[in-house]
């Protein structure tokens, strides 16, 4: 069954298209939901010393592949929505893949990340750095997947030249998602 | 927002400049200077983060008012770490003991 | 623009016809049917709560007889329906009622736009909601029964199974909060962007209805304040299900924090629900009166100023939790800080009702009651802003009264006063005014007979966690346990006052007068939609709006009134 759309939909009081004002709440309520996350291990971590030992088994390599692996992504996205604005849907489509792409390559390095530290002993129970660690990681990795899922769904409508400005959506969320595991890559990793 | 602004943002040199960023910030800890450490790791993180909301999320050329939905989150944030801090970050009440999960009691009504 | 407009609608009237019950009640995307699905499921849950209040009410006055339909109540028993009456309370009626219903009934058609903008978010967010009711409920079905650590669950006690020995309870009901606060914030950013985006052509910012202003911004203080709580909610969650410290001393993790972060959600909530309330109390009092809203920019001023400072008072829930003396003081100060905006917003009220012509319908009485009721409960605040005394109060009953002295005229009596305001917009026909009034005053007489006692128990220093106050002897002499009875007996009569409006509720959809577009003779814009409105809300057009929304008794016109849409 089509779906029709309410007038609502088509009014545009502020100036800014209504998906994209959404996207915006979405966001700022995630800031508070991540940061309020991160202000916890901050203020447990600034009142641990011995958290900067714990962080220092941490892989600063991997790290740094996968904040390497997200700023290309959100290139990626942020090229296939330059293309759709050009209405040049191959090229979109394309430079969405690729961004799904990046993040597969960023879950197979979180993976690999996670199984040398749990085999190593340090689990989600060793600590409440370990807590942290599984918890900010863990709720950002599902922020990636979801994000994969969507723009994964997304493309094929974008291919047919479907409802473009979804290409701008889903790239602001994911720009968000590159934002947070920017802040949680020094938190983690380079802070020993 | 109209693809003609959008012309003005050359996204592979915003990327360019994110990596050289990255390179610092993990430079700058090798050198073991704890404030040099702090300035290249979470000042260039938040460096970072504001390129990509301004150039990736087009922020530079977004209404005003988007700006400052998100900066009312931060400062909630913010509020929200000072409120805290003088109870979470004192050692106070640190030799707490766990007396009540190991007294018999408790396991016999389990 | 009229013609494609209105074969737009004309194509939603004809989608009208054609659904069939699924389609149209159950799987609906439009605002008022998922507004009427909240509404619904906001006074079910009113009445489950209102049970268990009865249980604990009658174990409290006889303790250790058997309740008429429940029977003994055990310890684990007394703290399940402790922890989830608070928590459905607020969870599950004052958010979905007051918030959910009214907001989802009310932005579209008093911003003259015939949906929302999403109307599928919308339908999720119930559904999300539904799911979280069932979850919720649930949590008495399992072994080891519903959680019983409050409806703050403060760690170590709900973080261990050891603890609170519900531990198939402590996450359901945890899992169940969680999928409600999710669905409200899909709900809430809903609501924002069909404000920000879809008003009807010529509402300026400063045309929109107080309510909506109300409503819009209490969603932004709650997208703001439950972030932390969220993150809280997972990290307590991990304690629970995988047994991780995060708030486990002896793990190296910190009670306290989890204190903080609910409470940075928790005491923002308290004006998340009292904003849209004072909304609906500033339609009807205006209505009534027939006079124009005084100072409307004032009072959207003094709201963003509470929505502002409701942020930074949190931690005087907390004052008797070890907090920082210095930080006490500092939250002192902003609690008794915050009463400032609320007490302009009520003189700007009074007011307005200062030398209208005031018509005592049933609406109108309910938001004066609330009124009144609500001022005992802010001046009792004021006893417990003060961190020292809140030493002494925080642990007994006064703290219950107080609570419920701003709690109940929020959400019991705001909330009906919205119900029989709009009622006629909903259904098509009046209510009945007697059964309203019996409703009124068989509601609001016998109420403050069960909290004025709590205030006189409270301060002759009744401990409020307790089961059975014949087990301590220094709280069981008889003068104490009289008051309590009296409350229980006031409790009971309350409950069987709630008849009335059932058999009102039901009988007038069928068998009530019919209503007309306006029956209030009101200016907003819902008044020019027929009764009830279609789907597609306006069929003759979609409104223009050309002033404000309180243009009553304008001297030199003909009616006393002046619609938003007519030009002139």
């Amino acid at each position: 069954m089509s779906f029709p759309k309410p007038i609502a939909t088509t009014r545009e009081v502020t100036g800014i298209p209504t998906g994209r004002l959404a996207v915006w709440w979405v966001i700022a309520s995630e800031i508070v939901i991540f940061g309020g996350l991160v202000t916890c291990y901050l203020l447990m971590r600034l009142k641990h010393v011995s958290w900067g030992d714990e962080a220092a088994n941490t892989s600063t390599a991997a790290g740094a592949l996968n904040t390497f692996v997200l700023l290309t992504s959100s290139l990626f996205i942020v090229l296939a929505h330059a293309a759709a604005e050009k209405r040049d849907t191959v090229k979109s489509f394309k430079f969405i893949w690729y961004t799904i792409g990046m993040g597969g390559v960023f879950l197979v390095v979180k993976a690999y990340e996670y199984t040398t530290e749990i085999t190593h002993g340090y689990t989600i129970f060793k600590s409440v750095f370990w807590s942290f660690y599984y918890t900010a990681t863990g709720l950002h990795a599902l922020h990636v997947i979801g994000g994969m899922v969507i723009m994964a769904i997304i493309s094929f409508d974008v291919k047919k030249g479907k409802e473009l400005q979804r290409v701008e959506l889903i790239g602001l969320y994911w720009h968000f998602v590159d934002i947070v595991w920017i802040f949680l890559f020094p938190l983690l990793y380079i802070a020993k | 927002m109209t693809a003609e602004s959008h012309g003005h943002t050359n996204y592979v040199k915003i990327w360019g400049i994110l990596l050289v960023l990255l390179v610092i910030s993990l430079v700058g800890p090798e050198l073991e200077i704890p404030v040099l450490t702090l300035i290249t790791a979470f000042g260039i993180a938040v460096v970072k983060a504001v390129m990509v909301a301004a150039y990736f999320m087009h922020l530079n050329i977004e209404k005003k008012y988007i700006w400052y939905v998100l900066i009312s989150g931060i400062v909630a944030l913010l509020v929200l770490f000072a409120g805290l801090s003088s109870d979470i970050m004192v050692d106070d009440g640190a030799n707490w003991q766990d007396c009540i999960a190991t007294s018999s009691c408790v396991e016999q009504r389990l | 623009m009229g013609n494609t407009v209105n074969a737009h609608v004309d194509a939603h009237a004809h989608d009208h016809h054609e659904q069939d019950f699924w389609s149209k009640y159950v799987f609906s995307t439009d605002h008022k049917m998922i507004g009427f699905q909240y509404l619904f499921t906001g006074l079910f849950m009113a009445a489950v709560g209102g049970y268990m209040a009865y249980v604990f009410r009658m174990q409290l006055a006889f303790p250790g007889e058997s309740v008429p339909g429940f029977g003994t109540v055990t310890p684990g028993n007394y703290n399940a329906l402790i922890t989830n009456h608070g928590t459905i309370m607020i969870f599950w009626v004052a958010m979905p009622m007051l918030i959910a219903a009214f907001g989802n009934f009310l932005i579209p058609l008093m911003i003259g736009c015939d949906d929302m903008v999403f109307p599928r978010l919308n339908r999720l967010s119930y559904q999300i909601f539904l799911l979280s009711t069932i979850i919720l409920l649930a949590g008495f079905f399992v072994p080891g029964g519903a959680f019983g650590g409050a409806w703050t669950s403060y760690p170590p006690l709900s973080a261990r199974g050891e603890y609170n020995l519900t531990p198939l309870g402590a996450p359901i009901w945890l899992v169940a909060v969680a999928l409600e606060i999710v669905a409200f914030l899909l709900g809430g950013i809903n609501f924002v962007t069909t404000v920000m985006n879809s008003r009807a052509p010529g509402m300026k910012m400063m045309d929109i209805p107080i309510v909506i202003w109300m409503i819009i911004i209490a969603v932004v203080l709650f997208m703001f304040s439950v972030g932390p709580l969220v993150a809280g909610a997972v990290m307590l969650l991990f304690d629970q299900v995988l047994g991780t410290s995060f708030f486990v001393p002896s793990g190296g993790g910190d009670p306290v924090l989890f204190q903080h972060l609910f409470w940075f959600f928790g005491h923002p909530e308290v004006y998340v629900i009292l904003l849209p309330e004072m909304g609906i109390v500033a339609e009807i009092i205006t209505v009534f009166s027939r006079k124009k809203l005084f100072g409307y920019k004032l009072i959207v001023y003094t709201t963003f100023t509470i929505g502002v400072l409701s942020m930074i008072v949190w931690a005087h829930h907390q004052f008797i939790a070890g907090i920082d003396p210095r930080m006490a003081s500092v939250f002192s100060f902003t609690t008794i800080l915050i009463s400032i905006p609320i007490a302009v917003t009520f003189f700007a009220y009074i007011a307005t009702l200062y030398g209208g012509s005031i018509e005592f319908k049933t609406p109108m009485l309910w938001a004066i009651g609330m009124i009144a009721v609500f001022l005992v409960g802010g001046v009792t605040g004021i006893y417990l802003g003060a961190s020292g005394l809140d030493i002494y109060f925080h642990e007994n009953t006064f703290v219950v009264a107080h609570f419920h002295y701003t709690m109940f005229p929020i959400v019991i009596l705001g909330g009906f006063a919205g119900i029989y305001y709009w009622y006629p917009k909903m259904f098509g026909r009046m209510m009945n005014e007697t059964l309203g009034k019996i409703h009124f005053w068989g509601t609001i007489i016998p109420f403050n007979f069960i909290f004025m006692p709590l205030f006189a128990l409270g301060i002759g220093g009744q401990h409020r966690r307790i089961y059975n106050y014949m087990n301590f002897p220094d709280l069981a002499s008889p003068e104490f346990q009289d008051l309590r009875v009296l409350a229980t007996t006031a409790t009971v009569i309350m409950l069987l006052f709630q008849i009335p409006f059932v058999i009102n509720l039901f009988r007038s959809m069928k068998h009530g007068e019919k209503a007309g577009n306006n029956p209030w003779k009101a200016n907003t814009l819902e008044w020019v939609a027929p009764s009830p409105p279609p789907h597609g809300n306006f069929p003759e057009g979609m409104p223009e709006v050309y002033r404000g929304p309180y243009e009553y008794s304008v001297p030199g016109r003909e009616k006393d009134y002046w619609p938003q849409n007519v030009p002139n």
